[in-house]
């Protein structure tokens, strides 16, 4: 709900990462990664992108979505698994300590930039 | 708590195996033997560079919420946060809770909405100060964020505060993902509403820290399966407290609010 907003500031972090040199380069791509338990959807992000980057460095940047499953650990027993549904106690020993390992990310981790200049 | 799992999670590229990884030598050798992009083929003087950035998109908002949870600390005052979907009965649960604990321990309110202040005029009265929030005027319509929180709360003098509640913006998907600098997040779900919504909006349910199933006072009049409501809340937060209240009748909420006080005492 929120995809619009979240866009904005994926393209301010990725406007300010271009280095000083590479000012006139052109973004070829943005590299994300969205794990399963936030609350954004790729879907949505990847249509609020198409209309936030007009006019910015990110104009012709493709948005690249890495979805992280959702990894969790019994603290107890220590087995870990991939939860394709959202229930945190533990299969094999019904342990209530169950903590994410993964899956909450937003996270930008890189760009991609064409340097024309060098 | 969710600080902790944040940095837990804090990716680095460098270290995934799966991602195929593009060139970082940008000076000196052949351009053309640099360039790994097929799209770029034919473009002459051109290679692509991938700079490294690593960054949480909200960590802007997390900073804000950092700086939030000091000051409060700072100031002797505890923060709780109340998410819920429209509807569910936040703002009478949030009266009624004041009418308890005011004016022993000190209370002032923030409440969020997109539109008017009608929250504001229900929580008003009650010897705490309230400030409304309308989110329309900076383009986030569906949850408060700590920046918000940082200004709304220039609007009390916090060395006469113990207690301040945010009332978000009724929603049970955005909210879950902005921390403010809260102490506590409290999720409220009603009986007028599925019993499977924990499983449908688990972030909100797995990043709180209790629930109040309220109007319980309507069950009677409703197929409303409350066992199963509060199963699946526990198989999201295994260990979360549940409490079964009615703001109209005040059922329950002697737990509730002995729950809070203890809370807030530390």
């Amino acid at each position: 709900m929120h995809e619009m907003g979240i866009v904005m500031q994926i393209i301010k972090i990725a406007v300010a990462s271009i280095p000083d040199d590479l000012k006139n380069a052109q973004i070829k791509k943005v590299n994300l990664k969205v794990g399963k338990l936030s609350a954004v959807v790729p879907e949505s992000l990847h249509f609020c992108f198409q209309i936030a980057a007009q006019d910015t460095p990110l104009s012709d940047a493709e948005l690249n979505i890495e979805e992280i499953p959702l990894k969790v650990r019994c603290k107890d027993c220590n087995v870990e698994w991939i939860a394709y549904e959202p229930v945190f106690l533990c299969r094999k020993c019904n342990g209530k300590s169950v903590e994410m390992l993964t899956g909450r990310e937003l996270d930008i981790t890189s760009i991609e930039v064409v340097d024309k200049d060098n | 708590m969710l600080e902790i799992i944040y940095k837990n999670q804090r990716y680095y590229h460098h270290k995934d195996p799966q991602k195929p990884h593009h060139s970082h030598n940008d000076g000196g050798g052949s351009v053309s033997g640099k360039n790994t992009d097929t799209s770029l083929l034919g473009e002459a003087n051109a290679k692509t560079k991938e700079i490294k950035i690593v960054r949480k998109v909200l960590d802007v908002n997390d900073t804000i919420a950092q700086q939030n949870r000091e000051l409060f600390r700072e100031k002797g005052v505890f923060v709780i946060n109340v998410m819920s979907s429209p509807g569910s009965g936040k703002t009478a649960i949030l009266v009624k809770t004041l009418s308890h604990i005011t004016p022993k321990i000190r209370c002032a309110v923030i409440v969020g909405d997109v539109c008017t202040s009608n929250d504001a005029d229900r929580l008003a009265g009650f010897g705490a100060p309230v400030v409304q929030v309308n989110t329309d005027a900076f383009g986030g319509d569906c949850h408060l964020a700590a920046h918000v929180i940082k200004t709304a709360a220039n609007n009390f003098n916090l060395d006469e505060i113990d207690l301040l509640i945010v009332e978000n913006i009724g929603n049970l998907v955005c909210p879950a993902e902005f921390d403010m600098g809260e102490n506590l997040r409290i999720v409220v779900l009603s009986v007028t509403e599925g019993e499977d919504k924990p499983l449908k909006y688990p972030l909100m349910f797995r990043v709180c820290d209790a629930a109040l199933l309220n109007k319980i006072d309507l069950l009677p009049h409703l197929d409303y399966d409350r066992e199963a409501a509060v199963q699946n809340i526990l198989k999201v937060n295994p260990q979360m407290p549940v409490f079964e209240i009615s703001a109209k009748t005040q059922e329950g909420f002697d737990t509730w609010i002995e729950w809070l006080r203890q809370k807030i005492h530390g």
